[in-house]
């Protein structure tokens, strides 16, 4: 027997608006089941993506596929797609009883089975009871739920959310992305997430496609996509990042020796190769990449060791950082402070030592000029 | 202090609305009460009595053309919902920016003259001698000309026209406060385009709809005007019934008594709508 087709496949999807093409040749398949993520910044074309996929918008050109039937001329009411709109779009006319039960009248489905499953439904989401009740009776995390429930009532094949997390405040955000993928878990249905949130899409996502002026940078887990930026875009999107402009001065094998604009050298292993002496590259370097060694004697060997003082110490808790401008160039980098307590006295004007591993750092040829 | 000045401010801010409401509304209605029950029964003697009423409701002529009133108006009313509310839906709905503004312009255009002017506009096209009569001989579907005045379609045309617009603005307005992505959840979760009209858009715009028809309703109950010139001098709408009592009968005992049966219907029926709506006046007419 044939493995079951992915869920949904997007083949080459493309859309234009006149002569803007907002959603650029994109290519990928969400298996069953699964947490998809899709990561961008705002105008790239994440909304016109997920609306051409529940149907409100057709695709210039390119082909969509549900279980393996394509859609492509199907209108929104006869897709087997649901939408978490980005502000929820409940019907206030209506009681929460009501809009969860509306697609299912829409079904024809009788009224006391209506009844049922919507009690069912709203149970599975953790609010039993509240059938009874107009929508502005409920907070910002209790409507998430009526919407995502209202949705799920109707066992599409892929639920498609649109930033359904953008309007709620930060400690709400936090508790709803572990809520969120654990009831994809429990429904056990394909989740199509959108979002500009790195930390949301890392959170939840079993795949996440970063997405840039339209076009897809990378699509891979969350750990791949964090460690292993496929390009520059993503290595500045994902996660917090250092960033140089520099020049090879040497190649060896893998190894790359690099001068930056303001004179300092450093050690970059960069397997991807195909570097020449003498081009210009992009250095990415994650804050939590980067050691602390606090005295001369610890730095005596290793690449990458440079003294530096501390300008600022941005206390965030668990994602303290330290400022620290490098002695011999002038670059301030952003150093991550773990609160292990081996740093605990640091303060600024410190001088401080900063080590990193070569094979740590992401090196990208810089755009435009060779 | 303060609070005696803050509330001498709120009798001031008060008084203009409270003169407005006593001067033009309830002293005239009073008035209208009161010579209503007036009997006359001698030149320049006159007793309290019911006697205007019950000449109303013994004189066939005089109810028939107050109910023919009542219903012609809720039909006008009906007619102009059931054409403002695709061209409000339009306006509000599906065009946008410059388009819109055009839209909703041109919906006024006919209103920067005169209802005097405008209704002879109707005349000109659907008398005899008119426009629709000539062109439809000019195509040979008619022998010869055709009167399309005078008649109750006429009457009918007139009201419509003459209200159409307070339809259309109440109903833009709250179907342009109905976010789009309410009616895309509609269609998401399987509705037909009746069923997302039926519990999302007209829910939705039923405060709109309500005070439109009570607006619209209301001038066409006390439209003058387009009764007499497009229904000609048999149109029996019974504003030009106060009118020949007071003008030409000077029998204004009579005229006030058909003047507050009209306000007292006008009242029922308003309360009604209200009531089969299922709206307050309140949420009505402080939502649109
Ligand atoms: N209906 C439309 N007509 C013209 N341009 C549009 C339309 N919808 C979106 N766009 C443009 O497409 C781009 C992508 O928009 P969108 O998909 O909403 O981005 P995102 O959701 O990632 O923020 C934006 O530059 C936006 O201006
Ligand atoms: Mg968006």
């Amino acid at each position: 027997m044939l493995p079951a087709p992915p869920d949904l496949i997007c083949r080459d999807i493309t859309k234009h608006f006149d002569a803007f093409r907002a959603v650029d040749h994109v290519n990928f398949e969400v298996p069953q089941g699964s947490f998809f993520s899709i990561l961008g910044p705002s105008g790239c074309g994440k909304t016109t993506l997920l609306r051409m996929i529940a149907g409100f918008q057709e695709p210039t050109s390119g082909d969509l596929l549900i279980k393996g039937k394509s859609v492509i001329g199907v209108p929104p009411n006869r897709r087997p797609v649901s939408m978490v709109f980005q502000h929820l779009a409940l019907f206030p006319t209506m009681n929460i009883g009501d809009n969860v039960g509306f697609g299912l009248r829409q079904r024809g489905v009788a009224r006391a089975e209506i009844r049922r499953r919507v009690d069912d439904v709203l149970d599975r989401v953790g609010l039993p009871g509240v059938s009874a009740r107009r929508v502005d009776q409920l907070s910002g995390g209790q409507k998430q739920r009526v919407a995502i429930a209202r949705c799920m009532v109707l066992e599409p094949d892929v639920l498609l959310l649109d930033e359904p997390l953008g309007a709620l405040d930060q400690k709400l955000r936090e508790h709803m992305k572990v809520e969120l993928k654990s009831l994809q878990a429990a429904f056990n249905t394909t989740f199509v997430y959108i979002t500009h949130d790195q930390s949301e899409a890392l959170v939840m996502s079993d795949n996440v496609a970063v997405m840039n002026k339209g076009q897809f940078e990378q699509i891979g887990p969350p750990q791949e996509v964090y460690h292993r930026p496929a390009t520059a875009f993503v290595a500045g999107f994902v996660g917090d990042a250092n960033t140089f402009e520099a020049k090879v001065t040497a190649v060896n094998g893998s190894m790359l020796t690099l001068a930056t604009q303001t004179g300092a050298q450093m050690n970059v292993s960069a397997p991807q190769s195909g570097f020449d002496t003498g081009q210009r590259v992009d250095v990415f370097l994650r804050p939590e990449a980067i050691e602390l060694v606090a005295s001369d004697m610890a730095a005596q060997n290793g690449d990458n060791i440079s003294p530096g003082t501390v300008t600022s110490v941005l206390f965030n808790g668990a994602n303290s950082a330290l400022t620290v401008r490098d002695t011999a160039t002038g670059a301030m980098i952003n150093v991550a402070l773990p609160q292990t307590g081996a740093f605990a006295g640091i303060g600024t004007g410190d001088t401080v030592y900063t080590r990193w591993d070569p094979t740590k750092a992401r090196c990208y040829a810089a755009p435009g000029v060779k | 202090m303060s609070s005696d000045a803050s509330r001498l401010g709120f009798y001031l801010l008060l008084a203009p609305i409270l003169l407005w409401l006593v001067v033009l509304i309830i002293l005239p209605h009073v008035g209208l009460f009161v010579v209503s029950i007036s009997e006359k029964i001698g030149p320049r003697e006159y007793e309290i009595g019911m006697g205007n009423y019950a000449a109303f409701f013994q004189e066939p002529l005089f109810w028939r053309t107050f109910a023919r009133t009542a219903i012609m108006s809720i039909l006008a009313t009906a007619l102009t919902l059931i054409l403002g509310f695709p061209i409000a839906y339009y306006i509000a709905k599906l065009t946008q920016g410059r388009t819109k503004t055009t839209l909703f312009l041109m919906c006024m255009i006919p209103f920067w003259v005169s209802e005097l002017v405008r209704t002879f506009g109707w005349m000109i096209l659907l008398r005899e001698t008119g426009v629709i009569s000539n062109g439809l001989q000019a195509l040979g579907l008619v022998s010869g000309p055709v009167e399309f005045l005078y008649n109750d379609a006429a009457i009918m045309v007139g009201l419509v026209y003459t209200s159409i617009l307070f339809m259309v603005v109440p109903l833009v307005t709250t179907l342009d406060s109905l976010d789009n992505s309410l009616i895309e959840a509609g269609y998401d979760l399987g509705g037909s385009s009746t069923a997302v009209m039926r519990e999302i858009v007209i829910p939705h715009a039923m405060p709109g709809i309500v005070s439109g028809c009570i607006v619209v309703f209301m001038l066409s109950l006390g439209n003058y005007l387009t009764p007499i010139l497009l229904g000609g001098k048999d149109s029996l709408w019974f504003t030009g019934m106060i009118y020949t009592q007071f003008i030409t009968r000077f029998n204004w005992e009579l005229g006030s008594a058909f003047g507050f049966l009209l306000l007292i219907l006008s009242s029922l029926v308003v309360f009604l709508g209200l009531k089969l709506s299922g709206q307050s006046l309140s949420e009505t007419m402080g939502r649109s």
